[in-house]
């Protein structure tokens, strides 16, 4: 029986050592891999750019070139900054009450089906609905201010992520189901150890749309509603275009750009990635 | 239970059924559309021994386990089991987002088992019992298809089952991997004293691992004969005693299969 054990012991490591791929190239590899063609995709663009202010198409008042935009970018960073600052935290306010808005309508409506059939093809409705449209009733709620601008943020972030977390539940293998219940796990429990951890990858793409809509809805909040105590970015590209300064209209859509790869393809985009690798959704 | 692969051991924990199942019948959908699964089935399966049963499609095998897990209810007919099941699945069915440690401590934590350093120290001990212990901190997706059965195992053993069910648990993996995880399972439920009722289509599998190997008709799923297996253990699938009493076994499916021909 030992030599029995020994042998299949041994039969059997040997075999783990030929199934088991080693580790992938390097991380620093890998990072140079992404990096690389990012910079060189911003380098033409920037040299296109060029191109187009040489062209004459427009006076340079109207089209300036790259590098005065960051020249004038480089002498505002106080306002920039500060601008970013105050759209971010109003995003961050707005997705955070979405998530759990969003969040506690995607679980009643993944968990209880008379609910989902009641409300699923509303909340689907919701989501293609421009956010730029709830604007008017927002202002007539809440007037021109801070709580219209949160409300068209909730509405809009909201539906996505309800929606991720309905779609990453109904995609939820049944074999995994049928494995936690075998195990003990029914109802909250079910919910908590089995479901809801399988659907985290597709909930996640969901919460990576709501950002997006988020995002889309503050800036057209900023441009829309004018009487703001605190500029944000989407205050300042207005005024900027009020006061017949381009250079600077340009230097904030430059600074709104840059954010939106910073959240969505720097944040959220890794996250994805590790989440993905993690369950062995992408080779490692 | 002392660890002998003599067979002996069988004999000792015959005397009591850990699963009974007397005229059970299932059936899913109504009316015309109602199909029966398993259709009076009477099966014993003695503490402590096991049982392979075999069949061809549409046996019922699949819904056979369900049953006894407690995944579903019969139609009609009784069931009675003595103690814990679990089931393993032709997949794994591991959770892909944990470890196999983790695996392995959910299902300790489901259990209602202990402290979580206790957990931890289980699951170690479950995975080095089916010799992963280098492999636990590896997610399923990064090991291969045998080492992530043997993970299953491993948590299946971790809910202290009194009865294992295996669900075709070797039938996706390669020949020299199914032959290492049968002599590993022989090897574990001979000293653990878990009873196992092992569905497979494989009938050499069957007669190489079973007590007995139960042979099923194709719907509806009836018994159609039990075969002791009294060949000694430990056994190879390669002998002549398992090949012989396989080629009968095969025999006796064949003509139940013929049966729904022309």
């Amino acid at each position: 029986m030992v030599v029995e054990t020994e042998q299949l012991s041994a039969a059997l490591s040997g075999l783990d050592a030929l199934d088991v791929v080693a580790a992938p190239a390097g991380r620093l590899r890998r990072a140079r891999a992404v990096i690389l063609p990012k910079v060189a995709a911003t380098i033409v663009f920037i040299g296109l750019w060029q191109l187009l202010v040489a062209s004459k198409w427009k006076p340079e008042y109207v089209v300036p070139s790259p590098f005065s935009v960051l020249h004038w970018m480089g002498q505002n960073p106080g306002s920039l900054l500060s601008a970013s600052w105050v759209t971010l935290s109003r995003g961050l306010l707005g997705f955070a009450i979405a998530i759990v808005i969003g969040g506690a309508i995607g679980i009643l409506n993944a968990s209880v089906p008379v609910v989902r059939s009641a409300m699923g093809s509303m909340i689907t409705g919701l989501q293609t609905m421009p956010s730029i449209a709830w604007y008017p009733l927002a202002i007539v709620f809440f007037g021109l201010g801070e709580h219209a601008i949160l409300f068209v943020v909730v509405v809009g972030a909201a539906p996505s992520i309800a929606n991720g977390i309905m779609s990453g539940v109904d995609q939820v293998p049944p074999l995994l189901r049928r494995a936690g219940r075998t195990m003990g796990a029914r109802g909250l429990t079910q919910l908590r150890y089995i479901v809801l951890p399988a659907a985290l990858p597709v909930f996640f793409s969901g919460l990576k749309q709501g950002w997006a809509f988020c995002w889309r809805s503050l800036l057209a909040g900023e441009i829309i509603v004018v009487a703001l105590t605190n500029r944000g970015l989407g205050t300042l590209l207005q005024e900027n275009k009020d006061f017949l300064n381009y250079v600077g209209l340009y230097g904030v859509m430059v600074t709104i750009f840059v954010l939106g790869v910073i959240v969505d393809g720097v944040l959220f985009g890794t996250f994805d990635q590790l989440i993905r690798r993690r369950w062995g959704l992408v080779e490692a | 239970m002392t660890a002998t692969l003599d067979g002996s051991n069988t004999a000792a924990h015959a005397s009591k059924a850990a699963v009974t199942l007397s005229g059970v019948t299932k059936a899913f959908g109504a009316g015309n559309r109602r199909v029966l699964a398993i259709d009076g089935i009477d099966l014993e399966v003695p503490t402590g021994s096991f049982t392979c049963i075999v069949g061809a499609s549409g046996c019922g095998k699949s819904t056979l386990l369900s049953l006894v897990a407690g995944l579903e209810q019969p139609t009609s007919g009784a069931l009675s089991v003595e103690g814990k099941t679990a089931l393993m699945f032709q997949e794994s069915a591991l959770f892909s987002w944990l470890t196999l440690q983790g695996n392995v401590e959910l299902a300790i934590k489901l259990r209602g088992g202990t402290s979580k350093a206790d957990r931890a120290a289980e699951a170690r001990a479950m995975l080095e019992l089916v010799h992963l212990g280098d492999f636990a901190r590896h997610r399923p997706h990064e090991v291969s298809g045998g080492m992530r059965q043997r993970a299953a195992l491993a948590r299946a053993l971790a809910q202290q089952p009194e009865v294992l069910l295996m669900d075709e648990p070797f039938g996706a993996l390669d020949a020299i991997t199914r032959d290492l995880l049968h002599e590993e399972l022989e090897q574990l439920w001979s000293s653990r004293g878990t009873t196992v009722l092992f569905v497979t289509h494989n009938v050499r599998e069957a007669v190489r691992l079973g007590d007995r190997v139960v042979v099923l008709s194709s719907r509806p799923g009836r018994v159609v004969e039990s075969i002791d297996v009294p060949i000694p253990r430990p056994r190879r699938i390669e002998s002549s005693a398992v090949a012989d009493l396989a080629a009968h076994v095969a025999d006796r499916l064949r003509e139940e299969v013929s049966r729904h021909g022309r």
